[in-house]
């Protein structure tokens, strides 16, 4: 079925009779060309790629609970191409690229929005980084604007641009950034892989990884034994635990994000908005919440919940720079369990089992990778080569000294 | 979340800095091959579950202070001070707080030189 807006008044002027589920929900077959473990945003978009790049039909996406039930559907949804790095620079514009098409390629309202991205500075060292990470932006082939404090006040009149201790000199613009709905782009993909043969099996938890000889050759799982050719790990938040199923140790540390979303507000704030002198961003869903978050916790976790000092903090940061939202009340708080590499950067490769591929360390980035990281994971899983976007990001980079440090604080797991 | 600091007793979890898994504080001799820095500084079990890592009690009494933690119910099991735990880092040990050379075994490999 179609979806248009067409369909829309037809269905309800007809009772909404017509509609039927997004994707089937089959029970799991023995065999597969290739499986895919995790049903989150970046195994679905794998699936979606395998089937429409490389016409790779006969596979199967294995989810432990539901479709799109883990970070894919807990995160602050943004999405942006502002990386300075090259190995990371070309990757994130490819899958901003992907974004602004995605839509229409999924047909599935993903409601992205490109409202744009307003990364404050508060110094002059600050306003040199953000210049020559714009000038990088732009070589990239993507868009940068440095605003002055009366360009940033065009925008955002309401922040407190005179604060005694960080005053805002200006900000960084990124007019292509904005949100998405991110519990969309799961079920987008989902259905669109759906759509093209991809079989979609829920509660179906991996409980191990066979290997013969140094070749993958299927997985275990709570559904029974499936044989497979080739298995992507695509399982963030997880990733140490199901790649110690197939005897491997992972340059990873989870650790824990916290985000937080106000009662629904009248609109007030139209960009996405990042404070330079503490851990604090937010902005506003279509809903009318205010969506913001922070730091990690900074201590390993699977908790899927933080403690109270770095609420603190948000906090604290967010009525530094903008003293209106503190009559906002807080609905909800949630800890996302994110996969920390030494270097802040994800990981795309094979494996050293033969036929074993590794899509992880999304660190506290994932969301907007999405598109991309299907698009390359697909790319390698179907033709044995790393994607041209995503060569640097190597499972051994760490061992070889090939980092890919965003941050430039260094490659250690106490450093991100 | 509070740490009981084994000098200065129930803390709040802000004095503390983490600094990571416990495997930080055994570093490879300076003679080790590439791979046992790569276990060391990247490699990691990860677990969800039992864990122990390294804490600095930064605004307190500055001890490093090894934590048994579950990383999944945030409940910390124990605390001890990491110079109570015994190591053998290349041919010394460490123990109490005190470093002694171990007596080379004939015929063993002496991994590298220490100053």
């Amino acid at each position: 079925m179609r979806y248009s807006g067409l369909r829309v008044i037809a269905e309800g002027l007809s009772g909404n009779r017509g509609w039927k589920p997004a994707w089937r929900n089959p029970d799991p077959k023995p065999a597969y060309d290739l499986v895919i473990i995790g049903g989150g945003g970046h195994g679905l978009s794998t699936a979606y790629y395998l089937a429409k790049n490389h016409g790779l039909t006969n596979v199967a996406v294995l989810e432990k609970g539901y479709l799109g039930g883990g970070n894919v559907g807990r995160n602050t949804t943004i999405v942006r191409a502002n990386y300075f790095l090259p190995g990371n620079q070309e990757f994130y514009s490819h899958s901003l690229k992907l974004w602004e098409g995605l839509e229409a390629e999924l047909n599935y309202n993903v409601m992205h929005s490109q409202r744009g991205l307003i990364n404050l500075f508060h110094s002059d060292g600050q306003r040199d980084a953000f210049a020559r990470r714009g000038n990088a932006m732009v070589n990239q082939g993507d868009d940068a604007e440095l605003l002055d404090r009366e360009g940033v006040r065009r925008h955002l009149p309401w922040l407190d641009f005179e604060q005694s201790r960080f005053p805002i000199h200006g900000g960084l613009f990124h007019r292509r950034g904005g949100t998405a709905r991110h519990d969309a782009v799961a079920w987008g993909y989902a259905r669109a892989a759906d759509r093209r043969g991809v079989e979609l099996i829920q509660n179906c938890e991996v409980t191990g990884i066979d290997i013969e000889g140094g070749h993958v050759t299927g997985v275990q799982t709570t559904r029974g034994s499936i044989r497979a050719k080739k298995v992507a790990i695509i399982v963030a938040g997880r990733s140490s635990q199901v790649a110690a199923m197939a005897g491997m140790r992972l340059p990873i540390e989870s650790h824990i994000l916290q985000a937080f979303v106000t009662e629904g507000l009248k609109p007030v704030i139209d960009h996405v908005v990042s404070f330079g002198m503490g851990h604090f961003y937010i902005s506003q869903s279509d809903k009318g919440g205010l969506v913001f978050g922070g730091d990690l916790d900074f201590y390993a976790s699977y908790a899927a919940r933080g403690n109270l000092p770095m609420v603190e903090h948000v906090m604290e940061a967010g009525m530094t720079l903008m003293p209106m939202i503190g009559k906002a009340k807080v609905l909800r708080a949630w800890g996302g369990i994110m996969d920390m590499t030494p270097d802040g950067s994800p990981i795309i490769d094979k494996t050293p089992v033969e036929g074993l591929y590794l899509d992880a360390g999304w660190n506290y980035g994932g969301f907007k990778a999405v598109p991309a990281s299907g698009w390359c994971m697909a790319h390698l899983m179907a033709t044995g080569e790393a994607h041209p976007v995503a060569r640097r990001f190597r499972l051994d980079r760490f061992a070889t000294g090939h980092l890919l440090d965003e941050e430039g604080t260094g490659s250690q797991h106490n450093l991100h | 979340m509070r740490l009981t600091c084994p000098l200065c007793g129930d803390r709040d979890r802000r004095e503390f800095h983490y600094y990571g898994a416990e495997v930080y504080a055994d570093r490879p001799d300076a003679g080790a091959a590439l791979d046992a820095w790569d276990d060391y500084l990247h490699l990691r079990d990860n677990p969800a579950g039992e864990t122990r890592d390294l804490w600095y009690h930064e605004i307190g009494c500055s001890a490093w202070i090894v934590v048994t933690r579950d990383t999944v119910s945030h409940r910390i099991l124990q605390t001890a001070l990491l110079t109570a735990r015994q190591r053998q880092v290349g041919k010394f040990v460490y123990q109490e707080g005190d470093l002694r050379e171990v007596p080379a075994k004939p015929g063993a490999a002496t991994g590298g030189e220490r100053p």
